[in-house]
């Protein structure tokens, strides 16, 4: 008799477990996008978003495009996701790793068709390595992106 | 299993082994921190900042993992009824708890000279909360009860149930953007972290485990000398 009990509460345990997990499973399933931090430019430029809403930008900075104004903390510069961009200007201090060529997450409100910032943070990638071998990699060609900062790796862009 | 299950058995070979799990701990932090602290290079990117990770790292490792191990204890004591799993589960808890706490701690730290901010609510930093809450929750679950069995039961079910964040935790900066970065060492194609910091790494992750295990046969030692204890007060009270 005590073996049945033990596999009733077995087979009880592993049922439970299934449709919790199925219960979870359908709830994230749901949520979608909801759960991600931010939006591409190109979710930006599809779903064109007016100026009252309040939303995270993230991408990588275009190379080249960043611009400080003389005399402010006014930065521009141009966030890509390699199809579209966005243009983001931002008044304030920048973290450490802000770079060209490295992914950023922006907060902020689309105005006239820039990305007005409140708040730039900025992301970093799966890699890490001594200064030495990254001087290697980029001498002997085998570096996988932009320089100053690792490449667009599916990582930096977040998906 | 069975062997082992014997509470008897187990305090013997616990007493045992116990002295060697402190020392083959404390070695393995000491070569782990002198290799993250002098021998470890600073970070292409980072800065001497990524020595932070050694600390971070594996507190998160260990996080999932004591979860994991406590998850396992509950199931077990929930159908085959062992003794020594619902002690094993429970005495997992607060270690658990503190590595999680600890990775919380120093991301934070972290994040800030890093991203920019302390905290985010991605699915990556929010999991681990909820995590941290999870233990939180069993731990007060089991003593919300009178009865002590009663306790260990509705606590059990909590940490199977609550055993779903796990692949969310693990999976989430792959599942959905986030500030996080996806994973550098368990991951598809092979570590992306140089082998001058993986292996201190490594080494602090054995060093954090070697603490969990020694930590856990103190705790259940304790446990059970309290549950004889008990046993025999409630033995003189009733004069049997």
């Amino acid at each position: 008799m005590a073996m049945k009990r033990k596999h009733k509460r077995l087979t009880f345990v592993i049922i439970a477990l299934a449709l919790v997990g199925l219960a979870t499973g359908l709830i994230l399933f749901a949520l979608g996008d909801g759960v991600s931090l931010f939006h591409s430019p190109t979710d930006i430029v599809n779903k064109q978003p007016g100026p009252d809403q309040r939303l995270r930008l993230g991408g990588l900075v275009e190379e080249g495009s960043v611009v400080r104004e003389e005399g402010s903390a006014l930065v521009r510069f141009v966030v890509t996701d390699l199809e579209n961009t966005v243009a983001v200007s931002y008044e304030g201090l920048l973290p450490d790793l802000f770079r060209e060529g490295q992914g950023i997450v922006a907060e902020g409100r689309m105005q006239n068709g820039v990305f007005v910032a409140s708040e730039v943070l900025a992301k970093h990638d799966e890699n890490y390595m001594p200064p030495e071998v990254a001087d290697a990699l980029k001498k002997s060609g085998q570096w996988k992106g932009g320089d100053g900062a690792a490449g667009p790796a599916d990582g930096a862009l977040g998906k | 299993m069975h062997r082992f299950a014997n509470p008897t058995r187990f305090l013997r070979i616990a007493a045992a082994v116990q002295p060697w799990v402190m020392w083959i701990t404390v070695a393995l932090f000491g070569a782990g921190l002198y290799m993250a602290l002098f021998t470890a290079p600073a970070d292409y990117q980072q800065g001497e900042s990524v020595r932070i990770m050694y600390v971070h790292v594996p507190a998160a490792w260990m996080g999932m993992f004591c979860y994991a191990a406590m998850a396992v204890a509950s199931a077990v004591a929930l159908i085959w009824k062992h003794p020594l799993a619902d002690v094993a589960a429970k005495a997992t808890a607060p270690v658990g708890a503190a590595f999680t706490f600890l990775s919380l701690a120093t991301g934070s730290l972290w994040g800030k000279p890093m991203w920019g901010t302390w905290w985010v609510w991605d699915a990556r930093l929010t999991s681990m909360l909820i995590l941290l809450f999870l233990y939180v929750g069993y731990m007060a679950l089991q003593g919300a009860f009178d009865d002590r069995a009663r306790g260990a039961k509705a606590s059990a079910i909590l940490a199977l149930v609550g055993a779903v964040n796990l692949p969310i935790i693990k999976f989430s900066v792959d599942w959905w953007n986030t500030l996080h970065q996806p994973a550098s060492v368990i991951k598809m194609g092979g570590p992306s972290i140089h082998a001058s910091m993986l292996w201190p790494l490594l080494l602090l992750a054995l060093a954090y485990k070697g603490y969990y295990i020694w930590v856990l046969l103190v705790r259940m030692r304790e446990e059970l000398t309290a549950n004889k204890v008990r046993i025999l007060r409630l033995k003189q009270v009733h004069g049997g």
